[in-house]
């Protein structure tokens, strides 16, 4: 595109606009609430005691940093660019999720809140929520759809042991964006002493933003990691993208190294011909939902249509706002991974390196499978491996035919 | 036939109509159903034969995240019955056609309103004889999204105040609302819990202190005595959700009862003071 900003890492403005992207469109009983937590953010982020407690969490809870992995088999299979994990899936609680969970908890502290709510689609970021309100002692009532309480009953049963309520919304298409329509309807009647965890670099400003601070972690660890180890930067950075944080959290530090290209890999589900995809950025036109503006799955009225992906996690109808602007303005390419793709993926993985990934990184698995071959032997592709396979486990039998 | 191209300008006296409404000797009744549940126009006749003042017509979303369960469940009846925008628009125009003096208000999501573009919207919305637009997903901050469209055509931008609305923060909400103020009384969804009367007197002469549009107040607002109880501080009181639980539970039946019900509340707001 042609209005190259002189960074990239400077998004969003003082309205939390992303280019025309982002932005605060909730209703008025919550706009009081936003600007207060943008100004406690802001605070936090001016305060050595808050970084240094993120800072030691990360390290003695959550075992960072997690670490850059060459993947020397996958490498010989592909053929082609080497090809290097961060390994996020080690983190406790099995995923990316957790660092943002420990950010905005702190922040919830921080206001004095006492009652913490966030919405789950994989139940990712569920179990990473009620780990962080077990860890502190907050009551924590999560909303999922109902139908992903059926698909993902194994993290059901882990934030019911960590404590939490776990509400199963049935509204709607009862999955993620509805369990965020009922995370809303929570938040908005109890505003005076309620926290809603956000779980994806998306809603109203300023979550987009700081939920990118939270996870930028992973991108400052890999590139520091990268310089340490092969002293240089990679020439792809790949990763999977439902709302895009594990994603944003790996680019946004890399993203004024021009040299560094990135690829985004939504979830085309069983095609982006069809309507059976979750690819909001290639299969989507932008609008207003859930607090921002950004790439929406809807139709010509501007009704919601339902994502559809094998993964849970990745099958919400929006995305992220600052990848509507990153695609918008050419710096990010994003593509597509069908559900036998990403299965695809999966096996390889488990195969070559003896690591069972999450279904929603075995989508940039297979992306990564594509790009390798047309790379040369001395480049270098650094993918996000954000979530181990343990919760898919049951999904990818019952799609390989096993009976368990 | 595709009647978002086709609609003549309807009516002249477009925001002077809620003007109209709320310059009577007595508060006004202003009903909220949900466009296309059920027989939407036989339902908003019995609204003004049962004596509301002004009408809301609540624009179907997939996705209303500040509704209720009743008002949720209208939206998705509404759109299983497949009604798209043109049909909402097309509601509006033949309402203003049967009801030339009484005041409609389209109320929804951002989403649907800026599919087209906000220009877009406002036009065919004045086309159909809509007299104001309330938005519940823009508040002032992102007043660009559709404001500046609605008042270019002559639509009142309905603006909402709510209980965290703090004194600071009014005059930015203030600035730009026309019509009227819709008050939510309670900070939550629509339908649910009911606002204690102190806390609805004390909200609306704060408001009334900054403005000299008319405040009317709804959420949770159900039964006559409890509209009565508002309307005696209040210009307006806005029922919703009992009336579209009506309309869910009778079906065709639905205009008798809404004729009954409304009847009941809107004299109760009418003789309030």
């Amino acid at each position: 595109m042609n209005k190259q900003p002189n960074s990239f890492r400077t998004q969003p403005d003082d309205r939390g606009h992303f280019g025309e992207f982002g932005g605060r469109y909730v209703a008025e009983t919550l706009m009081p609430l936003i600007l207060d937590l943008e100004r406690e953010y802001r605070a936090a982020q001016q305060d050595p005691a808050f970084a240094a407690e993120f800072d030691d969490l990360m390290k003695h809870y959550v075992g960072r940093p997690s670490p850059l992995y060459h993947a020397e088999r996958l490498t010989e299979a592909l053929g082609g660019a080497q090809v290097w994990f961060k390994r996020d899936e080690l983190n406790h609680t099995g995923a990316h999720k957790i660092n943002n969970c420990i950010g905005q908890i702190l922040l919830a502290i921080r206001m004095g809140k006492t009652r913490i709510i966030a919405e789950t689609g994989a139940g990712q970021h569920g179990v990473a929520t009620a780990t962080v309100c077990a860890r502190f002692g907050l009551p924590c009532v999560i909303y999922m759809g109902a139908e992903d309480v059926k698909r993902q009953s194994p993290n059901v049963f882990r934030m019911k042991l960590l404590g939490a309520e776990v509400v199963p919304v049935t509204s709607g298409g009862a999955t993620l964006k509805d369990a965020m329509n009922e995370g809303l309807r929570d938040w908005v009647a109890n505003v005076h002493d309620t926290f809603y965890i956000i779980g994806t670099a998306a809603g109203p400003h300023p979550y987009p933003e700081l939920v990118r601070n939270f996870q930028s972690v992973i991108g400052t660890e890999a590139r520091a990691q990268m310089l340490d180890r092969v002293g240089r930067l990679p020439d792809l950075l790949v990763a999977c993208i439902g709302g895009g944080s594990n994603a944003l959290g790996l680019f946004h530090p890399f993203l004024d190294d021009a040299d560094v290209k990135m690829l985004g890999v939504e979830a085309a589900g069983h095609g982006l011909d069809g309507d059976e995809h979750a690819a909001s950025l290639l299969g989507g036109s932008p609008g207003v939902l859930h607090g921002n503006k950004t790439y929406l799955l809807q139709d010509e009225d501007g009704q919601i249509t339902e994502g559809h992906s094998i993964s849970a996690g990745l099958d919400y109808p929006g995305i992220g706002p600052e990848h509507a602007w990153l695609k918008e303005s050419g710096r990010v390419e994003y593509t597509a991974v069908t559900d036998k793709e990403a299965l695809d993926g999966f096996q390889l993985l488990c195969r070559t390196e003896g690591i069972i990934p999450a279904l929603e990184p075995s989508h940039a698995i297979a992306a990564v499978a594509e790009r390798a071959k047309q790379m040369g032997e001395d480049e270098i592709i650094l993918m996000n491996l954000c979530g181990r396979g343990d919760k898919d486990i049951f999904t990818v039998a019952e799609k390989l035919g096993v009976e368990m | 036939m595709n009647p978002l191209r086709k609609l003549p300008i309807c009516g002249a006296q477009l925001t002077s109509r809620l003007f109209s409404a709320f310059a009577k000797p007595h508060p006004a009744f202003v009903a909220f159903i949900t466009a296309g549940d059920g027989d939407t126009a036989a339902n908003l006749d019995a609204l003004v034969e049962g004596g509301a003042d002004v009408i809301e017509l609540g624009m179907p979303f997939t996705d209303p995240m500040a509704d209720g369960p009743a008002i949720q469940a209208a939206n998705l009846r509404s759109l299983g019955a497949g009604t798209t925008t043109a049909d909402v628009l097309q509601i509006a125009y033949d309402f203003r056609a049967r009801h030339p003096d009484v005041p409609l208000v389209l109320m929804g999501y951002a989403n649907p309103m800026i599919r087209r573009g906000p220009e877009w919207f406002a036009k065919a919305a004045k086309g159909a004889g809509v007299d104001g637009v309330i938005c519940v997903d823009i508040p002032p901050e992102e007043d660009d999204a559709l404001g500046p469209a609605l008042r270019n055509a002559g639509i009142a931008p309905i603006r909402l105040a709510t209980p965290t609305t703090d004194a600071a923060r009014l005059p930015s909400v203030l600035k730009g609302s026309q019509g009227f103020v819709y008050y939510v009384s309670v900070a939550g969804i629509t339908g649910k819990q009911q606002a204690a009367q102190a806390s609805i007197e004390e909200a609306v002469a704060a408001l009334k202190a900054q403005t000299d549009l008319p405040i009317a107040v709804g959420f949770g607002v159900r039964t006559p005595d409890q509209a009565s109880a508002i309307a005696k501080v209040a210009d307006g009181v806005v029922v919703g959700s009992a009336l579209v639980e009506i309309v869910g539970e009778f079906g065709k039946d639905a205009p008798a009862k809404l004729i009954e019900y409304t009847s009941a509340l809107a004299d109760a707001v009418h003789s309030a003071r």
